[in-house]
């Protein structure tokens, strides 16, 4: 039924990552509500929108990656965690 | 007595919502994103293909790589021109628009109307009115002597897709702007005639300022949507002469469906879809640091 959707373990992984964080996220808003505040980026920001600008930002770096020919992807993944940390704890 | 902010079970009204979304977008995304990883070889027959799509994609030494920094080039340069021609004209039209009267209802709605026009519409009326032989506009510029032709000449092909979309979206600045300036109190308008101001004044110390909200509307909705044109090049020129006016949309379009080259055109509508993602979070980011500015 799914075979059209052409999935492979890597994407899997991906997208259950992505939703494992959503899942994390909701039951975070509804046990531990916050209120956004401000950080580095100049506007107030929740949980939701520091896991965005990371997903975003990373997806740039592992862009930039490939664009400047670097080689094993695992560099920009570090690059990409690192600047997620950064972003949860200063945006 | 409850600590949070508000009450969060509304979210609940909005499922429907989400599952229509989850298969008019997410599950297509999820398969384009899975397709970016393989090759295909015939129907449903993938091959694991790591990055190489991408890389291919990025480096514009090769094939792929050059026609994708050429559509990106030309959909940057046209969303450039576009809004460079339309914001000012905007401004200027909604500028001398009346403000009071029985013109208002009229102008309005004839300055409207080229927006009420669907995009295909407007790309067959074009193509006609571009037309050397029958066409107006294309008959009128080759009897003055000048050198026009849509299908041949790349120049004419890129000046007629901006008149194009100049003429169907600069009404949406000139709405935007003019009810900007409609919101400006009258007091201002008074204190600048008893400073006897000029009229650049008048529009350099109080009309622009106040026009900024509405102008960062104008500027960002304009530029996702001049960044996303497909329908009018289509139909006016077909992307061409040559690859002229390939722009992003049309060239994804050529690959996916022309050459059934899933790889390839995934690893594009990627890139493409993460460059419109920033602009739209941008433009969200901005319209609600508006809207709670205002509040506030």
């Amino acid at each position: 039924m799914l075979s059209w959707m052409a999935w492979t373990w890597s994407t899997a992984a991906f997208f259950g990552f992505v939703v494992l964080a959503l899942v994390i996220l909701t039951l975070l808003a509804i046990y531990r509500p916050e209120m956004p505040r401000k950080g580095i980026l100049g506007f107030p920001t929740t949980r939701g929108d520091r896991f965005f600008v990371t997903m975003v930002g990373s997806a740039y770096i592992f862009v930039a990656w490939m664009r400047f020919g670097g080689g094993s992807l695992y560099y920009p993944l570090a690059g990409a965690v690192l600047y997620g940390i950064a972003m949860f704890r200063f945006a | 007595m409850t600590d949070k902010p508000w009450n969060n079970r509304a979210w609940f009204f909005v499922l429907p919502v989400l599952i229509f979304v989850l298969f008019s977008s997410i599950v297509p995304m999820m398969t384009v994103v899975n397709y970016s990883v393989q090759d295909s070889m015939g129907v449903n027959n993938f091959f694991w293909n790591g990055d190489s799509w991408f890389r291919d994609l990025l480096d514009p030494s090769t094939e792929m790589g050059a026609r994708f920094a050429g559509a990106l080039v030309r959909t940057f340069v046209f969303s450039f021109v576009a809004l460079a021609i339309e914001i000012p004209l905007g401004i200027g039209i909604a500028l001398c628009l009346p403000r009071r009267g029985w013109a208002i209802g009229p102008s309005l709605v004839v300055i409207a109307l080229p927006m009420l026009i669907p995009w295909n519409v407007v790309g067959t009326i074009w193509q006609i009115f571009a037309r050397q032989d029958i066409g107006l506009f294309g008959a009128a510029l080759t009897g003055l002597g000048l050198h026009y032709n849509v299908t041949q000449d790349p120049t004419s092909a890129w000046i007629t897709i901006v008149i194009i979309d100049v003429w169907h979206w600069t009404p949406l600045v000139i709405l935007l702007s003019y009810a900007g300036l409609r919101a400006i109190p009258d007091a201002y308008y008074q204190a600048a005639r008893i400073d006897a101001a000029s009229r650049w004044a008048v529009f350099r110390n109080i009309e622009l300022p106040r026009l900024r909200k509405v102008l960062v509307i104008a500027v960002l909705l304009r530029f996702m949507q001049t960044f996303m044109i497909y329908t009018e090049p289509v139909v006016v020129t077909g992307g061409g002469p040559g690859n002229a006016t390939t722009f992003l949309s049309i060239d994804l379009v050529k690959i996916a469906i022309g050459q059934v080259d899933l790889g390839n055109a995934a690893a594009m509508s990627l890139v493409y879809y993460l460059i419109i993602l920033t602009g739209c979070y941008v433009f969200y980011t901005v319209m609600t640091q508006l809207d709670r500015r205002r509040d506030s």
